[in-house]
């Protein structure tokens, strides 16, 4: 059974006719995640991909234009009120910012609070007491130090810990993160990612890691989805799709990956396109392969149409021509397959 | 503390010191708020080398950003300069009025300011922004030979002349942040400041963002000092690394050096921390919370989270030494004054 | 500067919370000379008026109480007018009736305009497209005109009703206000874990975003209560007022009827005219200083 579904979603912002103010923010993306199976799994692409539109129709907090999103076999917008509590119940979230997901006006506890009032997650007082200063301690924050403070009494570091607090409080099913470390220090992600990682390992929660950096990625996640404009560019094991990349544009972001080590510096191997006006709005056809005006490896069919997946792999599909001798397999089903 | 310049290391070897084109000695910067002095940098001293490129790393907190603005004397109240000299060429910028420091901005040292592609002004054509930028100096070429030099410095950024025509809203963040980089550079100034240039941007244009600056540094001959976070970018980019923390600078050394053999044992946590793509492990964080500049502890900024400290490190602050010909560590474990 | 972690301040004592606040308050009054200016001179006012009337026999406000057009003397220290009233009790009735008037007015222009511009603001569509519009288009028509028409409607008019009135015609602004301030707020990341947190709107509307208004609310608040003196003087002057009771408008109605000026009897349109000049430039007062801060300021500035 799969916990968590997107089927074929598309969505598109704006109106108008085709091509004026209109903008197709994720073009057709299927995804899975298995209930029986806890797994982390990561949405790498940069500004501009989808990723967070995907992440926000999987929250349930916009609708898609096409296709549907499913929890437990379910389309959310034909949930009944109860089963759409129960679905917020699961599904929970950590952002990005640290600082903008606090109310200034409250202390920071009633992040803390309110979801434990609102899901009834405690008896008494003296329980959400308990429960609140267990969850904090667990993503290592002492209560006395944190609780009874307003958000700019914090740091960045503490506060994006207590979201993680909020996370364990809530206890649910899948856990989507939009960038969780992006804007914390250095020192203080490898700490965050732990706990994240811990939230699999110990408790089964499954997450959904939203990134652009392939790097946190690598480490935390096993499936991996690259995004590009929209589409699905290549999908599946991190392992492989990290250490030996198929899609060309993988390529690129693999190797403009500033690794910390001097001796391993930039490659130059994917030519760098040079005096762009604006790499989205250079001749970027209706139809046919998004990446096709920056592809160093472009080919004639890639200005006719869309190149569909091509399981390279057990576990791996890339969107490119470059494969096409490969099995084609729909989105759908390779995520199915993916999740298991 | 000690600074000597005798020899210089490049790629582990030991060359007579080239010229040294940026030279700051014990710099003191705090903001006086209603609590009292917060020490944002307290006694920082290192110098560039003609052409060769610096990073100075550090966290939220470390000072980096106000050593950065307050070499360009563009720190405001209620922050302070309280001390120290920035020798540029042998003039201390500290020293200056008001109108020299205005000309030796941007003609002698450039600044690349954090979050650059928001400071340009949306209501103008970029090349509108690049004339002043160039007129507010040079006031005796003629139109021509302005308009040429900006043509010159756009090519060597990358950027089709027609950009001159647009609007900042109708470029891309990386094409932006090219427009600042080129507005650094149309003076020839010796010296970049680049703070954090490319933390809005996606990692494919980071990276053209930073081949540029390193093409451009070159081709001018120009020092950069890169602020920033990201060890990764500074293992890609920089010669040289100064580690910040607390207001204070822990260790100097040359990259490789620093990532390789890192001395201070904030440099060996932080270096610890950073994932790469060779293993799936992470690493751990470090402990405990950033020091409140307010009240620091007493001592050593770093000993109540080092896993090496001694009893000594509460007592005395330890000073910035040269313990090998160009490395310079802030630490009693090396300075063999631990009693 | 990022934020480092302070000494503990707040604490869960609903004491010191409530001092903290007192103290915030002081704080605010001390940096805010106009604002403590202008509410002191109303303040003063206000008194004057509360403690005069203890002071005196409401009686002697009443027309042919006291010999008519006396110049002020020891028993009756601001004169008598052209009706016998007594000056000096009219007055200290007075002050008082016109401030309640104008914080009635207030309370409801900016309750009702609140209301509109949160859930407006909120919900946005075709809600917000009829009422914005029908906002807009009462705040071209002039309310003097509207009030004037509807107080030669009303038979009696009392005090109340009057507030009423025109509160009723106060809502607008506010509305506005609190809409723009709405639209932008409920896109913030904080309302977004609310919902996931489990809120309804209205727990939303009321306990994530009206919090954030306060200062806006303050300032239209102000704006709100200096509409409400201003149309009600307006009213009374014109003679539309309430009759019942003596207010400071009626009385510079009766002073300009009855040519107090070419009379010379100073004490009788004086008093008014200064009573009006105050309270105009108290809340004048007020209302820059609030005005400047409800522009854009960090709440909680320290973003580590």
């Amino acid at each position: 059974m799969q916990l968590l579904e997107a089927q074929n979603v598309t969505k598109v912002f704006g109106s108008g006719l085709l091509g004026k103010g209109r903008m197709v923010a994720v073009d057709g993306i299927s995804l899975a995640i298995n209930e029986e199976k806890p797994t982390i799994t990561a949405i790498a692409g940069e500004s501009g991909s989808g990723k967070t539109t995907l992440a926000r129709l999987l929250l349930g907090v916009i609708q898609p234009t096409t296709g549907s999103i499913l929890f437990r076999g379910q389309t959310l917008s034909q949930m009944n009120r109860h089963e759409r509590k129960e679905f917020r119940r699961q599904v929970q979230a950590i952002f990005q910012d640290p600082f903008e997901v606090y109310n200034p006006f409250y202390k920071v506890d009633q992040v803390l609070t309110t979801p434990v009032r609102k899901f009834r997650l405690a008896a008494s007082r003296e329980e959400a007491q308990q429960l609140i200063e267990e969850s904090l301690r667990q993503a290592g924050l002492r209560p006395e130090e944190t609780l009874g403070r307003y958000p700019h009494q914090l740091s960045g570091g503490q506060r994006q810990r207590i979201m993680v607090a909020r996370a364990l409080l809530l206890n649910p099913k899948i856990i989507l993160a939009d960038e969780p470390v992006s804007m914390v220090d250095a020192s203080l992600r490898a700490t965050i990612l732990e706990s994240l990682m811990k939230l699999k390992r110990e408790l089964g929660i499954s997450l959904v890691y939203i990134t652009h950096d392939l790097t946190t990625a690598y480490q935390i996640s096993e499936n991996i989805y690259i995004l590009y404009r929209g589409s699905v560019v290549e999908v599946g094991s991190v392992e492989k799709v990290i250490k030996d990349p198929q899609h060309p544009y993988t390529r690129l972001l693999v190797s403009s990956i500033p690794l910390p080590d001097p001796d391993i510096r930039w490659g130059s191997e994917v030519d760098i396109e040079k005096k762009a006006i604006s790499a989205s709005a250079a001749g970027a056809g209706l139809h046919g392969c998004k990446f096709a005006n920056r592809c160093p490896f472009v080919m004639a069919e890639c200005h006719v149409e869309a190149p569909p997946l091509y399981k390279t792999d057990d576990d791996r599909a890339v969107a490119c021509y470059l494969h096409k001798q490969a099995e084609p397999i729909s989105g759908r089903e390779m995520a199915l397959s993916l999740a298991g | 503390m000690t600074i000597t310049a005798q020899t210089h290391v490049v790629n582990g070897k030991s060359i007579p010191a080239p010229e040294k084109v940026l030279e700051v000695k014990n710099l003191r910067v705090s903001y006086q708020t209603p609590r009292g002095p917060v020490r944002a940098v307290s006694g920082v001293s290192f110098f560039l080398t003609a052409g060769e490129k610096f990073g100075l790393v550090g966290e939220s907190g470390s000072g980096k950003t106000t050593t950065a603005l307050s070499l360009m004397r563009l720190i405001q109240a209620p922050a302070v300069i309280e001390g120290g000299e920035v020798l540029l060429g042998g003039k201390n910028l500290l020293a200056l009025s008001e109108e020299e420091m205005r000309e030796a901005r941007s003609a002698d040292i450039a600044l690349i300011p954090q979050g650059a592609m928001n400071s340009l002004n949306p209501m103008m054509k970029v090349g509108e922004q690049l004339r002043d930028t160039v007129r507010a100096h040079i006031n005796t070429e003629s139109r021509s030979a302005l308009g040429a030099r900006i043509l010159e410095v756009l090519d060597s950024v990358d950027l089709r002349s027609d950009v001159m025509e647009a609007y900042p809203h109708e470029l891309s963040g990386g094409m932006k942040q090219r427009v600042c980089i080129a507005m650094g550079i149309l003076l020839s100034p010796k010296v970049i400041i680049a703070d954090e240039p490319t933390s809005a941007l996606d990692v494919v244009v980071q990276r053209q963002v930073m081949e540029t600056l390193g093409r451009v540094q070159q081709a001018l001959g120009a020092a950069v000092l890169l602020v920033g976070h990201d060890m990764g970018l500074m293992a890609q980019f920089v010669d040289r690394v100064g580690v910040m923390y607390g207001g204070k600078l822990v260790e100097i050394g040359p990259v490789r050096d620093i990532f390789k053999e890192p001395l201070h044992p904030y440099t060996q946590l932080l270096i610890g921390s950073l994932p790469n793509l060779r293993t799936k492990e992470i690493f751990k964080g470090i402990p405990g919370l950033t020091p409140s500049l307010l009240t620091p502890p007493p001592g050593c900024m770093f000993h109540p989270r080092c896993p090496k400290a001694l009893p000594h490190c509460a007592v005395e602050i330890p000073d910035l030494q040269e313990i090998r010909p160009g490395r310079w560590v802030s630490c009693h474990l090396y300075n063999g004054s631990n009693s | 500067m990022s934020a480092t972690t302070l000494p503990r301040t707040a604490s869960q004592n609903p004491g010191q919370v409530i001092w903290g606040s007192v103290r915030k308050m002081a704080a605010f009054l001390k940096t805010n000379w106009l604002f403590t200016m202008g509410i002191s001179l109303l303040l003063a006012l206000y008194l004057f008026g509360v403690i005069g009337a203890q002071m005196v026999d409401p009686k002697a406000a009443d027309m042919g109480a006291n010999k008519l057009n006396l110049s002020p003397s020891r028993e009756n220290p601001l004169g008598t007018e052209g009706f016998g009233r007594d000056m000096f009790t009219v007055m200290v009735i007075g002050i008082p009736n016109t401030f309640k008037i104008g914080f009635l007015a207030g309370t409801v222009g900016v309750l009702l305009g609140a209301l509109i511009g949160l859930f407006a603001g909120y919900y946005k569509g075709p809600l917000d497209t009829v009422f914005s519009s029908f906002a807009d288009v009462m705040l071209v028509i002039p309310t003097l005109a509207i009030l004037i028409t509807v107080s030669a409607y009303v038979r009696v008019m009392t005090v109340e009703l009057m507030a009423l009135i025109v509160g009723l015609l106060a809502w607008p602004l506010p509305a506005r206000v609190i809409r723009a301030q709405t639209l932008s707020l409920r896109e913030r990341l904080f309302v977004e874990v609310a919902k996931l947190s489990g809120q309804n709107d209205f727990e939303i509307v009321f306990l994530q975003i009206l919090p954030n208004l306060m200062a806006y609310l303050a300032a239209a608040f102000v704006g709100a209560v200096s509409t409400g003196i201003l149309a009600a003087v307006g009213l009374e002057v014109l003679g539309l007022g309430p009759q019942n009771v003596p207010t400071i408008g009626r009385a510079l109605y009766h002073a300009f009827t009855y040519s107090a000026m070419f009379r010379g009897m100073w004490w009788w349109w004086a008093p008014p005219i200064v009573t009006l000049a105050i309270i105009f430039t108290g809340l004048f007062q007020m209302s820059i200083s609030l005005d400047k801060l409800a522009n854009p300021r960090l709440q909680g500035s320290m973003r580590g």
